[in-house]
Protein backbone atom coordinates (compact mmCIF):
# COMPACT_ATOMS: atom_id res chain seq x y z
CA UNK A 1 0.00 0.00 0.00
CA UNK A 2 0.91 3.64 -0.51
CA UNK A 3 3.55 2.86 -3.11
CA UNK A 4 2.63 5.78 -5.32
CA UNK A 5 2.49 8.08 -2.32
CA UNK A 6 6.03 7.04 -1.44
CA UNK A 7 7.15 8.08 -4.91
CA UNK A 8 5.34 11.40 -4.55
CA UNK A 9 6.93 11.96 -1.15
CA UNK A 10 10.36 11.15 -2.57
CA UNK A 11 9.95 13.59 -5.48
CA UNK A 12 8.84 16.34 -3.11
CA UNK A 13 11.67 15.68 -0.67
CA UNK A 14 14.12 15.92 -3.57
CA UNK A 15 12.35 19.15 -4.51
CA UNK A 16 11.66 17.97 -8.06
CA UNK A 17 9.11 19.56 -10.35
CA UNK A 18 6.19 17.11 -10.35
CA UNK A 19 2.41 16.89 -10.64
CA UNK A 20 -0.07 14.57 -8.97
CA UNK A 21 -3.29 14.16 -10.94
CA UNK A 22 -6.38 13.04 -9.01
CA UNK A 23 -9.79 12.09 -10.41
CA UNK A 24 -12.29 14.03 -8.28
CA UNK A 25 -15.52 12.41 -9.38
CA UNK A 26 -17.03 9.65 -11.50
CA UNK A 27 -16.45 5.93 -11.29
CA UNK A 28 -12.68 6.38 -11.07
CA UNK A 29 -12.79 8.86 -8.20
CA UNK A 30 -9.54 8.85 -6.26
CA UNK A 31 -7.56 7.56 -9.27
CA UNK A 32 -3.99 8.88 -9.19
CA UNK A 33 -1.21 9.56 -11.57
CA UNK A 34 2.23 11.04 -10.87
CA UNK A 35 4.14 12.92 -13.55
CA UNK A 36 7.67 13.95 -12.69
CA UNK A 37 10.47 15.58 -14.51
CA UNK A 38 13.72 15.01 -12.67
CA UNK A 39 15.92 16.95 -15.08
CA UNK A 40 13.88 19.59 -16.89
CA UNK A 41 15.49 20.70 -20.14
CA UNK A 42 14.48 23.41 -22.51
CA UNK A 43 12.06 22.35 -25.19
CA UNK A 44 10.46 19.78 -22.91
CA UNK A 45 11.85 16.48 -21.79
CA UNK A 46 10.14 13.14 -21.45
CA UNK A 47 8.01 12.98 -18.37
CA UNK A 48 8.16 9.95 -16.12
CA UNK A 49 4.74 8.58 -15.28
CA UNK A 50 3.66 6.41 -12.38
CA UNK A 51 0.18 5.23 -11.45
CA UNK A 52 -2.94 5.49 -13.62
CA UNK A 53 -6.40 7.02 -13.68
CA UNK A 54 -7.59 3.67 -14.95
CA UNK A 55 -7.70 4.28 -18.67
CA UNK A 56 -4.95 4.76 -21.27
CA UNK A 57 -6.60 7.57 -23.24
CA UNK A 58 -7.52 9.43 -20.07
CA UNK A 59 -3.97 9.04 -18.74
CA UNK A 60 -2.52 10.39 -21.96
CA UNK A 61 -4.79 13.44 -21.99
CA UNK A 62 -4.11 14.04 -18.30
CA UNK A 63 -0.35 13.86 -18.78
CA UNK A 64 -0.52 16.52 -21.51
CA UNK A 65 -2.38 18.84 -19.17
CA UNK A 66 -0.01 17.99 -16.33
CA UNK A 67 2.94 19.03 -18.50
CA UNK A 68 1.30 22.42 -19.14
CA UNK A 69 0.57 22.87 -15.45
CA UNK A 70 4.16 21.98 -14.55
CA UNK A 71 5.50 24.45 -17.12
CA UNK A 72 3.25 27.16 -15.70
CA UNK A 73 4.19 26.07 -12.19
CA UNK A 74 0.58 26.15 -11.03
CA UNK A 75 -1.88 23.76 -9.44
CA UNK A 76 -5.05 23.67 -11.54
CA UNK A 77 -8.48 22.08 -11.60
CA UNK A 78 -9.41 20.91 -15.09
CA UNK A 79 -12.12 19.10 -16.97
CA UNK A 80 -10.87 16.95 -19.80
CA UNK A 81 -12.56 14.78 -22.36
CA UNK A 82 -11.62 11.16 -22.83
CA UNK A 83 -13.58 8.04 -23.73
CA UNK A 84 -16.36 10.34 -24.95
CA UNK A 85 -17.04 11.90 -21.57
CA UNK A 86 -15.78 14.54 -19.21
CA UNK A 87 -13.47 13.98 -16.27
CA UNK A 88 -13.00 16.31 -13.35
CA UNK A 89 -9.35 16.36 -12.29
CA UNK A 90 -7.03 18.18 -9.94
CA UNK A 91 -3.49 18.67 -11.20
CA UNK A 92 -1.49 19.34 -8.08
CA UNK A 93 1.89 20.79 -8.99
CA UNK A 94 4.90 20.81 -6.70
CA UNK A 95 7.19 23.64 -7.74
CA UNK A 96 10.80 23.42 -6.54
CA UNK A 97 12.01 26.23 -4.30
CA UNK A 98 13.22 29.04 -6.54
CA UNK A 99 16.85 29.85 -5.99
CA UNK A 100 19.15 32.73 -6.85
CA UNK A 101 22.81 31.77 -7.24
CA UNK A 102 25.12 34.77 -7.07
CA UNK A 103 28.72 34.32 -8.13
CA UNK A 104 30.69 37.16 -6.57
CA UNK A 105 30.19 38.45 -3.03
CA UNK A 106 30.58 42.01 -4.27
CA UNK A 107 28.74 45.05 -2.98
CA UNK A 108 25.84 44.68 -5.45
CA UNK A 109 25.25 41.19 -4.08
CA UNK A 110 24.33 42.57 -0.64
CA UNK A 111 21.12 44.39 -1.66
CA UNK A 112 20.47 41.73 -4.31
CA UNK A 113 20.19 39.08 -1.59
CA UNK A 114 17.78 41.35 0.32
CA UNK A 115 15.54 41.88 -2.72
CA UNK A 116 15.62 38.23 -3.76
CA UNK A 117 14.63 37.05 -0.30
CA UNK A 118 11.75 39.53 -0.19
CA UNK A 119 10.52 37.98 -3.44
CA UNK A 120 10.62 34.47 -2.02
CA UNK A 121 13.88 33.19 -3.48
CA UNK A 122 16.42 31.05 -1.65
CA UNK A 123 19.77 32.81 -1.94
CA UNK A 124 23.25 31.35 -2.42
CA UNK A 125 26.35 33.53 -2.63
CA UNK A 126 29.60 32.04 -3.91
CA UNK A 127 33.02 33.64 -3.59
CA UNK A 128 36.40 32.24 -2.58
CA UNK A 129 37.87 35.69 -1.96
CA UNK A 130 38.05 36.16 1.82
CA UNK A 131 37.71 39.94 1.80
CA UNK A 132 34.37 39.77 -0.03
CA UNK A 133 32.78 36.63 1.34
CA UNK A 134 32.45 37.61 4.99
CA UNK A 135 29.65 36.41 7.24
CA UNK A 136 29.29 40.00 8.31
CA UNK A 137 28.34 41.17 4.83
CA UNK A 138 26.19 38.14 3.99
CA UNK A 139 24.53 37.17 7.22
CA UNK A 140 21.18 37.59 5.45
CA UNK A 141 22.00 35.08 2.67
CA UNK A 142 20.63 31.53 3.02
CA UNK A 143 24.02 30.12 2.04
CA UNK A 144 27.45 31.67 1.77
CA UNK A 145 29.84 29.33 -0.03
CA UNK A 146 33.52 30.21 0.36
CA UNK A 147 35.05 28.33 -2.54
CA UNK A 148 35.84 28.79 -6.21
CA UNK A 149 32.70 29.00 -8.33
CA UNK A 150 33.65 26.01 -10.47
CA UNK A 151 33.99 23.76 -7.41
CA UNK A 152 30.92 25.12 -5.65
CA UNK A 153 28.71 24.76 -8.73
CA UNK A 154 29.61 21.10 -9.20
CA UNK A 155 27.81 20.36 -5.95
CA UNK A 156 24.65 22.26 -6.86
CA UNK A 157 21.43 21.37 -8.65
CA UNK A 158 20.84 23.97 -11.34
CA UNK A 159 17.28 23.60 -12.65
CA UNK A 160 14.66 25.80 -14.32
CA UNK A 161 13.84 27.29 -10.96
CA UNK A 162 17.42 28.47 -10.50
CA UNK A 163 18.34 32.01 -11.46
CA UNK A 164 22.02 32.58 -11.97
CA UNK A 165 24.14 35.75 -11.98
CA UNK A 166 27.86 36.46 -12.20
CA UNK A 167 29.03 39.66 -10.55
CA UNK A 168 32.71 39.14 -9.66
CA UNK A 169 34.14 41.83 -12.01
CA UNK A 170 36.78 39.24 -12.80
CA UNK A 171 36.43 37.34 -16.06
CA UNK A 172 38.70 34.57 -14.82
CA UNK A 173 36.04 33.76 -12.25
CA UNK A 174 32.88 34.70 -14.18
CA UNK A 175 33.55 32.90 -17.45
CA UNK A 176 33.99 29.32 -16.15
CA UNK A 177 30.95 29.83 -13.95
CA UNK A 178 28.92 31.01 -16.94
CA UNK A 179 30.02 28.02 -19.00
CA UNK A 180 28.86 25.72 -16.23
CA UNK A 181 25.49 27.47 -15.87
CA UNK A 182 24.80 27.50 -19.62
CA UNK A 183 25.22 23.75 -19.60
CA UNK A 184 22.16 23.54 -17.33
CA UNK A 185 18.51 24.47 -17.88
CA UNK A 186 18.63 27.44 -15.48
CA UNK A 187 15.72 29.88 -15.72
CA UNK A 188 17.88 32.99 -16.01
CA UNK A 189 21.54 33.75 -16.66
CA UNK A 190 22.84 37.27 -16.20
CA UNK A 191 26.40 38.59 -16.33
CA UNK A 192 27.59 41.93 -15.00
CA UNK A 193 29.72 44.00 -17.35
CA UNK A 194 29.49 46.64 -20.04
CA UNK A 195 28.69 45.92 -23.68
CA UNK A 196 32.42 45.98 -24.39
CA UNK A 197 33.20 43.53 -21.60
CA UNK A 198 30.43 41.29 -22.85
CA UNK A 199 31.71 41.34 -26.43
CA UNK A 200 35.09 40.15 -25.16
CA UNK A 201 33.40 37.53 -23.03
CA UNK A 202 31.41 36.25 -26.00
CA UNK A 203 34.64 35.72 -27.93
CA UNK A 204 36.09 33.71 -25.03
CA UNK A 205 32.92 31.64 -24.71
CA UNK A 206 32.90 30.85 -28.43
CA UNK A 207 36.51 29.76 -28.20
CA UNK A 208 35.56 27.48 -25.34
CA UNK A 209 33.03 25.84 -27.66
CA UNK A 210 29.83 27.40 -26.28
CA UNK A 211 27.22 27.66 -29.04
CA UNK A 212 25.70 30.98 -30.13
CA UNK A 213 22.30 29.70 -29.01
CA UNK A 214 23.65 29.16 -25.51
CA UNK A 215 25.46 32.51 -25.49
CA UNK A 216 22.20 34.24 -26.46
CA UNK A 217 20.70 33.05 -23.16
CA UNK A 218 22.98 35.43 -21.23
CA UNK A 219 21.36 38.67 -20.14
CA UNK A 220 24.12 41.24 -20.63
CA UNK A 221 24.41 44.03 -19.81
CA UNK A 222 22.60 42.61 -16.82
CA UNK A 223 19.28 43.95 -15.53
CA UNK A 224 16.48 46.14 -16.82
CA UNK A 225 17.64 49.59 -17.88
CA UNK A 226 16.54 51.70 -14.93
CA UNK A 227 19.31 54.23 -15.55
CA UNK A 228 20.73 53.71 -12.06
CA UNK A 229 24.36 53.52 -10.95
CA UNK A 230 24.47 52.71 -7.26
CA UNK A 231 24.86 49.08 -6.15
CA UNK A 232 21.30 49.16 -4.79
CA UNK A 233 19.92 50.44 -8.09
CA UNK A 234 21.83 47.84 -10.08
CA UNK A 235 20.65 45.08 -7.73
CA UNK A 236 17.08 46.31 -8.22
CA UNK A 237 17.52 46.31 -12.02
CA UNK A 238 18.80 42.70 -11.87
CA UNK A 239 15.96 41.58 -9.63
CA UNK A 240 13.41 43.34 -11.85
CA UNK A 241 14.75 41.49 -14.87
CA UNK A 242 14.55 38.16 -13.07
CA UNK A 243 10.94 38.87 -12.06
CA UNK A 244 10.12 39.80 -15.66
CA UNK A 245 11.63 36.57 -17.01
CA UNK A 246 9.83 34.52 -14.38
CA UNK A 247 6.43 36.11 -15.04
CA UNK A 248 6.74 35.94 -18.81
CA UNK A 249 7.50 32.25 -18.62
CA UNK A 250 4.43 31.58 -16.51
CA UNK A 251 2.21 33.70 -18.79
CA UNK A 252 3.51 32.04 -21.92
CA UNK A 253 2.81 28.61 -20.54
CA UNK A 254 -0.65 29.52 -19.35
CA UNK A 255 -1.43 30.90 -22.84
CA UNK A 256 -0.14 27.72 -24.39
CA UNK A 257 -2.27 25.58 -22.12
CA UNK A 258 -5.37 27.67 -23.06
CA UNK A 259 -4.55 27.20 -26.74
CA UNK A 260 -4.48 23.48 -26.21
CA UNK A 261 -7.94 23.52 -24.74
CA UNK A 262 -9.62 25.05 -27.79
CA UNK B 1 2.88 19.08 1.04
CA UNK B 2 6.52 19.00 2.13
CA UNK B 3 5.70 20.29 5.61
CA UNK B 4 3.26 17.47 6.37
CA UNK B 5 5.37 14.53 5.15
CA UNK B 6 7.21 13.91 8.42
CA UNK B 7 4.00 13.54 10.43
CA UNK B 8 2.43 11.29 7.80
CA UNK B 9 5.53 9.08 7.87
CA UNK B 10 5.36 8.87 11.64
CA UNK B 11 1.70 7.84 11.62
CA UNK B 12 2.22 5.25 8.92
CA UNK B 13 5.22 3.79 10.73
CA UNK B 14 3.04 3.47 13.82
CA UNK B 15 0.60 1.47 11.68
CA UNK B 16 -2.08 4.16 11.63
CA UNK B 17 -4.29 4.84 8.65
CA UNK B 18 -4.19 8.35 7.20
CA UNK B 19 -6.64 10.51 5.25
CA UNK B 20 -5.60 13.40 3.06
CA UNK B 21 -7.72 16.52 2.47
CA UNK B 22 -6.83 18.84 -0.41
CA UNK B 23 -8.30 22.19 -1.43
CA UNK B 24 -9.51 21.60 -4.99
CA UNK B 25 -11.52 24.76 -5.62
CA UNK B 26 -11.44 28.28 -4.25
CA UNK B 27 -14.20 30.83 -4.84
CA UNK B 28 -13.71 34.38 -3.64
CA UNK B 29 -11.09 35.10 -1.03
CA UNK B 30 -9.85 32.09 0.89
CA UNK B 31 -6.91 31.88 3.25
CA UNK B 32 -5.31 28.82 1.67
CA UNK B 33 -4.67 28.25 -2.04
CA UNK B 34 -5.59 25.44 -4.40
CA UNK B 35 -3.64 22.32 -3.46
CA UNK B 36 -3.32 23.19 0.26
CA UNK B 37 -3.38 20.04 2.37
CA UNK B 38 -4.44 18.68 5.71
CA UNK B 39 -3.60 15.12 6.75
CA UNK B 40 -5.56 13.31 9.44
CA UNK B 41 -4.58 10.14 11.27
CA UNK B 42 -7.14 7.51 12.26
CA UNK B 43 -7.00 8.70 15.87
CA UNK B 44 -7.89 12.25 14.85
CA UNK B 45 -4.49 13.94 14.92
CA UNK B 46 -3.96 16.48 12.16
CA UNK B 47 -1.18 18.30 10.37
CA UNK B 48 -1.31 21.01 7.71
CA UNK B 49 -4.24 23.24 6.89
CA UNK B 50 -6.99 23.74 4.33
CA UNK B 51 -8.40 27.01 5.59
CA UNK B 52 -6.10 28.47 8.20
CA UNK B 53 -8.30 27.25 11.02
CA UNK B 54 -11.94 27.93 10.03
CA UNK B 55 -13.04 24.51 8.80
CA UNK B 56 -10.29 22.21 10.07
CA UNK B 57 -12.35 20.49 12.76
CA UNK B 58 -15.18 19.80 10.31
CA UNK B 59 -12.65 18.44 7.83
CA UNK B 60 -11.19 16.12 10.47
CA UNK B 61 -14.70 14.72 11.12
CA UNK B 62 -15.22 14.11 7.40
CA UNK B 63 -11.76 12.56 7.11
CA UNK B 64 -12.51 10.08 9.88
CA UNK B 65 -15.72 9.08 8.09
CA UNK B 66 -13.76 8.68 4.86
CA UNK B 67 -11.34 6.38 6.68
CA UNK B 68 -14.11 4.19 7.99
CA UNK B 69 -16.04 4.03 4.69
CA UNK B 70 -12.93 3.89 2.50
CA UNK B 71 -14.63 6.13 -0.11
CA UNK B 72 -13.25 9.55 -1.08
CA UNK B 73 -15.58 12.53 -0.96
CA UNK B 74 -15.80 16.08 -2.19
CA UNK B 75 -16.96 18.58 0.45
CA UNK B 76 -17.82 22.24 0.03
CA UNK B 77 -17.44 24.84 2.78
CA UNK B 78 -18.63 28.39 2.49
CA UNK B 79 -21.12 30.99 3.57
CA UNK B 80 -23.73 29.66 1.17
CA UNK B 81 -23.55 26.31 2.88
CA UNK B 82 -25.49 25.60 6.06
CA UNK B 83 -22.82 23.47 7.66
CA UNK B 84 -20.17 25.98 6.77
CA UNK B 85 -22.28 28.68 8.38
CA UNK B 86 -21.97 26.72 11.60
CA UNK B 87 -18.27 26.08 11.26
CA UNK B 88 -17.78 29.61 9.94
CA UNK B 89 -15.44 30.37 7.10
CA UNK B 90 -14.27 33.74 8.39
CA UNK B 91 -12.95 34.93 5.07
CA UNK B 92 -16.33 34.81 3.32
CA UNK B 93 -15.10 32.67 0.45
CA UNK B 94 -16.05 29.15 -0.50
CA UNK B 95 -13.68 26.22 -0.74
CA UNK B 96 -14.11 22.73 -2.02
CA UNK B 97 -12.07 20.02 -0.33
CA UNK B 98 -11.37 16.52 -1.64
CA UNK B 99 -10.90 14.01 1.15
CA UNK B 100 -9.44 10.59 0.45
CA UNK B 101 -7.85 7.68 2.28
CA UNK B 102 -4.08 7.63 1.78
CA UNK B 103 -3.99 4.10 0.43
CA UNK B 104 -2.48 4.72 -3.00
Amino acid sequence: MAELFDQVAQAIRKDELCAVVTALSGERVGGKLLARRAAPREGGSPVEIAGSLGNGALDQAAVERAKDAMEAGRTTRVTIEAEGREWDLLIDVHVPQEKLVIVGAVHIAIPLVTFAKALGLYTVVIDARQIFATQDRFDHADELVRSWPEDALQEMTLSESTYFVTLTHDEKLDTPALIHALDHPVGYVGALGSKRTHAKRVAVLREAGVSDGQIARIHAPIGLDLGGRSPEEIALAIMAEIVQVRNRRTERNIDRSKEGRK
Amino acid sequence: MKEILADIDGWRQAGKRVALATVVQVYGSAPRPLGAKLAVSEDGAMVGSVSGGCVESATVQEALEVLSSGAPRLVSYGIADETAWEVGLACGGTIEVFIEPLDW
